[in-house]
Formats: C-alpha cells, structure tokens, sequence
C-alpha cells in the first residue's frame, strides 16, 4: 500500500492576539496531490509555512514527520535540504533577473563563486522544457506574463529535487487556459512519483486533480476526504460548517437611466509609445446596474480601467467620459474620486494596501474627508467606520489595529474592497474582486455588490472566471486585445458566446 | 462624490466599554515609553558618572541650548523620512541661511530706504522664506522629476556649502544685533517675578524660582492632564475599551512629575530659554500634524506604499514638495538658532549637522524604508544624542571616543528596534 510521506501532528502556532493553528493534523501519502481547502484567514498558508521552516522549528508546537523522521526545520533551507518545496501565494521572483538566474537564485550552478553560464543556461532550458515552458532563458522575469512566471518557479522548485512541492493559490491570478496546464503538470509530475500539496479557493480544480483533501477551518482539522468522497458540496460544507445552496445571490435589478459614458477611449503603452493598448473603447454604465467585462487575461482590461481612473496606466490618453450628462474630468486619481469613480485593483500588495499599516488606517485613505473637518482627523469618527466596514465585508483580525501585511490574503483583498465602499462613489470599478477569496466570502462580496446596485450605483466588474461574470452582472462587455469585440446581455451570454466573439475578433485581427 | 460620515456608534461600538488588563495594557505601552525610558537611563547613568553636574540646572539649560537646532531640524527630517525620502542638505542649507542672516544684519550696508531689511525681524523672515524656497526648490525636482532626494539633497549640500563660503567670503560675520541673539540666548521675562524659597537653601544659597517658568509648566501639566481625562471619557462616552485607570493614572502622574521636575530645574536657574518655547510649539504642532490633521496621514500613506497613495487619490507629488519646503524652513529657523547661539555667521556653520538630525530620527525609531515614525521618538532621539554628547564632555572622553560611542548607540537603537518587531511579527 502507499505510505505515508509525511505528518503533521497537533501543530499550533500563535501570533500575538491570534491563535492561527491550534492542534492541526495533516496527513499526505508518497505521490499523491492533495488540496487544502479553508476559508479566508483558516490557516492554511500558516500550516505550510510551518513545514517549510518560514517559521522556526520552536515557533510553534507539535511534531513534523517526513519520510519516517522527525524533523526539526529550522529555515527554508533546511526543508529544501529535504526535497520540500514551497511555491508561496505571492511570487517571489527577482523581476529584472532572467529565467535562467531566477531558477538558479540561491543555487547558482558556479565553481568556486564563479557562474558557470553555459552550465545555468543549458540546465534552466531542461527544466523549462519539463514544465512545458519555451522561454529563452535570458528572458528577464519581468517580461512574461503571471502564468508563464508561475512555471518558472516550478522550474525553480525541479532544480532543487523537489519531492515534495507545496504550491499556495499557485493558480489564483492565472487565466483558464494557463491554470489547466499548470494543473496537468502537476498531473505529469505525480506520475514521477512527486507528491504535492496545493491550495486553492477553486475547487472546480480541486475535486479534478486531487487525491485527497483536507478541510481546515478556524485553525483546526475539519477533515480529511479520500477520493471517493470529493464533492465541492462537501468541500463547501466543511469549509464554512453549513450548506451553501447558491453561489450567487438572487436580486432583482432595478436599472435606471445611464450614469456614465465612456466615448473613443484610446490610450497607449507607457514605455512604447507607439503601442495602443486601449482603442477606441465605448461604454455605457447605467444607475443600479452590474456590467463584466470578460476577456482572455492581458486583453487590456486593467489597462484599460486604470487609465480611466485618473489616467493611472499609459500615455496619450484621448477620449471623454460623461457622467450624469456632463463631461467630468477624470485627469487625476483625485479628480476621479471626487467625481464619485472609483477603482479596486487586482494587485492589493503593489496598488492596493499600505502592508505596514493597520486595517484602520488603509479602509479611509481614499475618503479622508469623511473622516475629517478643517484638514483635522476625528480618531473615535475613523474607528467608528474602521469597525463598521471590518464587520460589512467580514474581515478576521484581531482588531482594526491589525497590520494589513499579516493579514490572509483574501482578508487583504476585502480591506481594499473596504476602502472603495467607504468612498463611497457612484460608478465602481472592481478588478478580479474575488481573487483569492473563498467560497463563503465570496458569496458575501457579490452581495455587497448588490446591495450597491440597489441603491443606484453602478458597477463595473472585470473578472477572468466566466461563471463569476455569468452569475452576478447583468449586462457584459467582452475585450479582446485592448478593443470591445462583443455586448451582450447576461441573460444571452455562455461561455461558448463570450469564446467565440474573442475568437471571432482574432480573427478578423490576423 | 458625497462625503460618507460615520454612521454613529457602529454595533461593534455599542458592546459594553471594557478595560484591557493592566498587565496587557502596560505591556503594550511599554514598546512606546521605552524610549523615554532609555532616555532616562541614559541620564541617570551620566549623572552618576559626572558626579551630579549633568542634572545641574545650568547644564540642563545647556543641553536644550545646545540641542535646540538638531531637534527643530529633526521636526522636519522626520516627515522626510517617513516619506521614504531623506535630505542630506539640511546642515548646508542651515549654514548658508545663517550665513544670509549675518550678512543681512551685519555684513550688507544697505542704502536708508531699504535698511529696514537689516531688522531682526524682516531679516529673520527673510531667512525662514529663503529656506522655504531652497526646500521647495529641491522639493519640486524629488517630487515632480523623480530624481532620488538622496541625489538632490547631496547637490544641495555641496552647493549651499559653497554659497556660504561665497557669501561670507570665507570670514566669520558677526556679532548680531542684541534682539537677534535673544533667539539663542535670551529667557522668558519674568513677570510674576522671583520667588525665594529659603526652606530649599543649600550651603546657604537660597533657591530663586523663575515663578512665570513654574506658572507655564502648570498650566501645560494642567492642560495635558485635562485633555487627557477628556480623550479617556470621549473614548468611553463612545463605548470603546480604555486603558485601566490605574495606569491611566499613574502615567499621567509620571509624566506630570517629570515635567514638573524639568519646569523646577529651569526656574531655579534662568527660566524658560526662549528657544524652548520656539520648540516646545514646534513640537506640539508636528504631533498634531502627524497625529491628527490629514496632511499627516498621507504622509505615512505615501511613504508606505507610494503607488496605493496615489492610487487612492493622494497628490503625491505635491505632498512631498511640501514637506521638503517645510524642511527647508526648519533648516532656516535652526540656521538662525545655531548662528544667534555663537553670536557670528562662520563658513563652517552646519556642516555635519544632518548627520545628527538623520541619527536622531533614526534612534527615535523612525524606518529606512518610510512610512514608520514618530515625532516624540525624533525628539527623543535627539536628546539622546544630546544627553551623551554632554555627558561625554563633561566626563572628559575624547572626541574620537565620543564618535564612536555615538556611532554604536545608533546602530544599538536601531538594531534593537528591529528585533523587537520581528520578535513581536
Ligand atoms: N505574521 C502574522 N502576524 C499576526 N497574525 C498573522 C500573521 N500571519 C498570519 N496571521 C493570521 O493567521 C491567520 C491565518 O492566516 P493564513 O495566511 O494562514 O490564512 P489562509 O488560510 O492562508 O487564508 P487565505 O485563503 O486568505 O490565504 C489569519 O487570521 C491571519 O490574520
Ligand atoms: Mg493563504
């Protein structure tokens, strides 16, 4: 029978006012895959940075078993030594290094301290092609795109002999079609005998790929499902202790007159002037409606909705946006504010959250004023709203005075969707709001979402998962190389309708 | 868009005000009195070793003399750096103006219809917009030209050093008009006059107060304590926890007495030094702005994280010339100080000067990185610096020694910072 490569027993860790493992048991057998699956803030991430050694051995308690040893990992290093590699939910990749340096960071293939080139360049071009990657090795990180970046630090992860690969929200900001081929490698890997350990608010991707799956919640073991028991329903209910009948919310949309209008918006690339990103984009937005914007990932939507907030992406912006009849200037990040726009990004670390600071502090920098009078701050006023909106979108933390940069990612993500409720504005725009976030939470954000179509707002939403853009707006835009190839209504749109205007408008481009 | 207020006591709010143990809350006031509490030490150490000169009140009223320019320089370095920024001009900047001061004063002889310019007053606002207008200057190239403040402010350094020596024409320019060295020099007028205290005599010398010194200080401990008590009862009025009011107490009482303390010291030699007054209102008006006005907040936001600021409609760049401009003007005032203290303008004025400012903001916690720092910690670290460097002398060590002691002490602060808040992360 298969044996057991590795276990976990009773591990708790705590961090000053939060207890984020308490007597966690995790099990893995040699050469399976097997998914962690927990809300936002459960502890997953905690427990996998425990096995990798990020926290010491001593900074927590309990035991970690691997290949039949106790271990005693005092850094990463320790764990590589052992063949354990973790892949963590931000990349950590150096962005003006090439592949091949990246793949070798901390490893260099040198003798006596000097690079051996040829040696790092034959040796990355080997392990890209294992991963199914045909990048030159010279090519500097910062170049490609998210997916093929997460490849490279698969790459990276094969170069230390990895045997067992725990890959953190590995497939959280990959498009569809980069997110199946990760996950069939992963498939290609456990037939070499690599066991992995991956976790994911997907669970589409989890009840595909995995063998078995571990429910954690609240810090604690809800359970551990063998194959034949996998069901996202049952992933659902252990994950958040109840049934969760709906993915999406039900409403009724009242949809009024239009609210704003985006005429021949055209921008180009920031560094490569002669490059359009944007051309010559229309829409319209009405009062308490919700419009997607679907669209292949780097089909220029994020471009597209950051130059329009306050022209915060590109050059040589042209083009007029009328709001409530009237052409409003949106020239600066403050103007587009104070004209009731707004814009929540998909990059909460770069764009989103001030990480050293606390909840309270990053939920009303966008709206200082409502804080204050004559330029003076009223701190009981700020902890009101703090309060307030940590308990609207269902932030866990310890208090408002929590540092955002030690809060779980998907909490990371609803402090910034905080801080655009708290501005209040009329016309919101949300890139990729779910990234990141479970299940549950979701559920919550899109009925936020609702209750500000209800009171008039309009909001646009860009999103890469399809089924979310089927189940929450009402009207849909699909992008396609910086332009708008398709309208449709939600009611009429598919998958396969949204697939085929992107394809349609391939080809009519080549 | 409409400005959301609060929605009044919020659910969360309304749960019964507890207080937080005492234990707990001392705890986690202790990471933010420990500075204070090093400072402490730090005198105590000196006193011992000086055989009681360092708490003489003369001496006292030398330190704050001789530390006057650093910490009104490090009011402002501490916005720089909470800004992610830094500005290695200041000590230049500093000279020049005083040199400007001097020549203004002394060295120009200005026809009659414009001799008004030599007023004390004129000159002196002269200087403070002069200084204003080199930080913005310099501001407005880091702000809007992206080029690193490490660089400009290095530019800067040189070229005020030089324009100094240009002005003075490489002589010393002095002494000032008695008005301007009151500035340095000069105490608080006495208006309530002397009060003699012979149950206090020593060696037969009877104590003299400066009462008026004695009346201010209880008015600021008054004041303090009172607002206190009304934050404390706002807090609780809008059902959020306090600290207990044991500590509350004994806080305030220790903070109090150490006032006090210092306010007694002051009145038994020459009183309040009109600089401190310059920078106890100094001081007061960086905490507010740090603390409470929203041109602090974006301060720490921007020095954070840069692009979220921006992205959430902070003017970015426009915050940072004006802290660069408000530098300047500091770097004006403590010009002037510096220049009214050794009553003459010399080429030499300032220079090395930024690097005590830097050191001190650095001890008083404030991050490399930006967006960690605080006014209180600055002020804090400069007096220790000012502490040792009095201690030192007086002891007698060395020059060379007390570079190096220095040098220790800040990589000690530092270091030890650090450790604490990775041992707490
Ligand atoms: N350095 C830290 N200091 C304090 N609390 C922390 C720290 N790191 C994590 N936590 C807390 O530990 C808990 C678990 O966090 P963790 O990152 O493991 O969650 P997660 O399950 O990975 O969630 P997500 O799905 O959102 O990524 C959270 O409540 C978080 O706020
Ligand atoms: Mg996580």
């Amino acid at each position: 029978m298969s044996k057991t490569i590795l276990e976990m027993r009773s591990i708790t860790k705590t961090f000053p006012g939060v207890k984020a493992l308490s007597d966690v048991n995790l099990d893995v057998v040699e050469g399976e895959i097997h998914a962690i699956c927990g809300e936002n803030g459960a502890g997953k991430s905690t427990l996998m940075k425990v096995l990798s050694g990020v926290y010491p051995h001593g900074s927590y308690e309990g035991q970690i078993v691997y290949k039949g040893e106790e271990q005693h990992f005092r850094s990463i290093r320790d764990s590589e030594h052992k063949g354990i590699v973790i892949i963590h939910q931000e990349l950590a990749l150096v962005p003006l290094l090439s592949i091949a340096e990246n793949i070798f960071l901390g490893n260099e293939q040198a003798k006596g301290g000097v690079i051996d080139w040829d040696e790092t360049r034959d040796g990355a071009r080997k392990l890209l092609s294992m991963v199914g990657l045909s990048e030159d090795p010279d090519t500097l990180v910062t170049n490609i795109g998210v997916g093929k970046q997460q490849l490279v630090e698969i790459a990276k992860a094969l170069s230390k002999q990895v045997q067992l690969l725990i890959l953190d929200e590995p497939t959280a900001s990959l498009s569809e079609k980069d997110s199946q081929a990760l996950l069939d490698l992963l498939l290609e890997f456990k037939k070499q005998g690599i066991t992995s350990i991956i976790i994911s608010h997907k669970l589409n991707e989890i009840s595909r790929i995995a063998d078995r799956v571990t429910v954690i919640r609240d810090g604690r073991t809800i359970e551990t499902m063998d194959t034949d028991q996998i069901t996202e329903d049952r992933i659902i209910t252990s994950m958040v202790g109840r049934s969760l009948d709906d993915r999406y919310p039900t409403r009724e949309p009242k949809i009024g007159d239009v609210i704003i209008e985006v005429k021949n918006w055209s921008v180009y690339h920031p560094q490569h002037r002669e490059r359009q990103v944007t051309k010559d984009v229309n829409i319209t937005l009405r009062k308490g409606e919700v419009v997607g914007i679907a669209g292949l990932m780097g089909s220029g939507r994020t471009e597209f909705a950051m130059s329009l907030f306050g022209r915060s992406y590109g050059q040589k912006i042209t083009g007029e946006v009328i709001k409530d009849g009237q052409r409003i200037d949106v020239s600066t990040v403050e103007r587009a504010i104070r004209n009731g726009i707004a814009y929540g990004t998909e990059d909460r670390k770069t764009f989103g959250l001030n990480l050293i600071d606390h909840i309270k502090h990053n939920v009303t920098i966008a709206n200082l004023p409502g804080i204050s009078r004559w330029g003076v701050i009223d701190d009981l006023t700020e902890l009101d709203v703090a309060n307030d909106y940590r308990k609207k979108t269902n932030i866990r933390s310890s208090s408002v005075y929590q540092t955002v940069g030690n809060l779980s990612g998907g909490n990371q993500q609803k402090v910034v969707l905080s801080k655009w409720l708290y501005a209040n504005p009329d016309v919101l725009i949300l890139d990729e709001p779910t990234r990141g976030i479970d299940v549950g939470a979701k559920y919550e954000i899109y009925t936020i979402i609702n209750q500000l179509a209800a009171q008039g707002k309009a909001i646009l939403v860009i999103s890469s998962e399809m089924p979310e853009l089927l189940g929450i707006t009402d009207r849909l835009y699909v992008m396609n190389e910086g332009r708008i190839v398709g309208e449709m209504p939600t009611s009429e749109a598919s998958q396969e309708k949204i697939m085929r205007a992107i394809v349609r408008a391939e080809g009519k481009a080549s | 868009m409409t400005v959301q207020t609060a929605p009044g006591g919020t659910a969360a709010a309304k749960a019964k005000p507890s207080e937080l143990s005492f234990l707990g809350a001392l705890q986690a006031n202790m990471r933010d009195y420990g500075l204070l509490l090093a400072l402490i030490l730090i005198m105590l150490f000196f006193q011992y070793f000086t055989n009681g000169v360092l708490f003489k009140p003369v001496n006292l009223t030398n330190i704050i003399l001789q530390n006057s320019y650093i910490i009104v320089m490090a009011l402002g370095m501490l916005l720089v750096i909470v800004a992610g920024h830094i500005d290695l001009s200041v000590g230049s900047v500093s000279g020049f103006i005083g040199a400007l001061a001097a020549m203004l004063m002394v060295g120009w002889r200005f026809p009659p219809e414009l001799a008004f310019l030599a007023h004390p007053l004129v000159a002196g606002a002269i200087c403070l917009a002069a200084g204003a207008a080199i930080g913005a200057a310099q501001g407005y190239i880091i702000a809007y030209h992206r080029v690193p403040a490490f660089i400009v402010t290095l530019a800067g350094m040189l070229i005020f050093k030089g324009l100094s020596l240009a002005v003075l024409a490489g002589k010393s320019v002095g002494p000032f008009p008695a008005e301007f060295q009151l500035l340095s020099a000069g105490f608080i007028p006495d208006f309530v006059g002397p009060i003699t205290m012979p149950w206090l005599a020593e060696n037969g010398q009877n104590v003299v107060l400066h009462s008026t010194t004695m009346v201010i200080a209880i008015l600021a401990v008054v004041g303090m304590v009172f607002s206190a008590i009304r934050g404390r009862a706002r807090r609780k009025l809008r059902g959020y926890d306090v600290e207990p009011f044991s500590l509350f107490v004994v806080k305030n009482v220790v903070i109090a007495a150490l006032v006090m303390f210092f306010a007694y010291m002051l009145a038994s030699y020459r009183g309040l030094p009109n600089v401190l007054v310059v920078m106890g209102i100094l001081i007061a008006g960086f905490v507010f702005l740090t603390k409470k006005m929203t041109f602090g907040r974006r301060i720490y936001a921007l020095g954070g994280n840069l692009k979220a600021a921006s992205l959430s409609g902070i003017k970015t760049e426009r915050t940072t010339f004006y802290i660069f401009a408000i530098m300047g003007a500091l770097a004006a005032l403590a010009g002037m100080i510096y220049a009214a203290r050794l009553n003459s303008a010399t080429p030499k004025a300032g220079q090395g000067l930024e690097l005590d400012v830097i050191a001190a903001v650095f001890i008083g916690g404030a991050s490399a990185l930006g967006g960690v720092g605080q006014v209180a910690g600055a002020v804090i670290g400069a007096f220790i610096m000012g502490v040792m460097n009095n201690g030192m002398s007086i002891m007698g060590v060395n020059i060379d020694w007390q570079q190096m002691i220095k040098g220790v002490v800040l990589l000690a602060a530092v270091f030890f910072d650090l450790y604490n808040k990775n041992r707490s992360a």
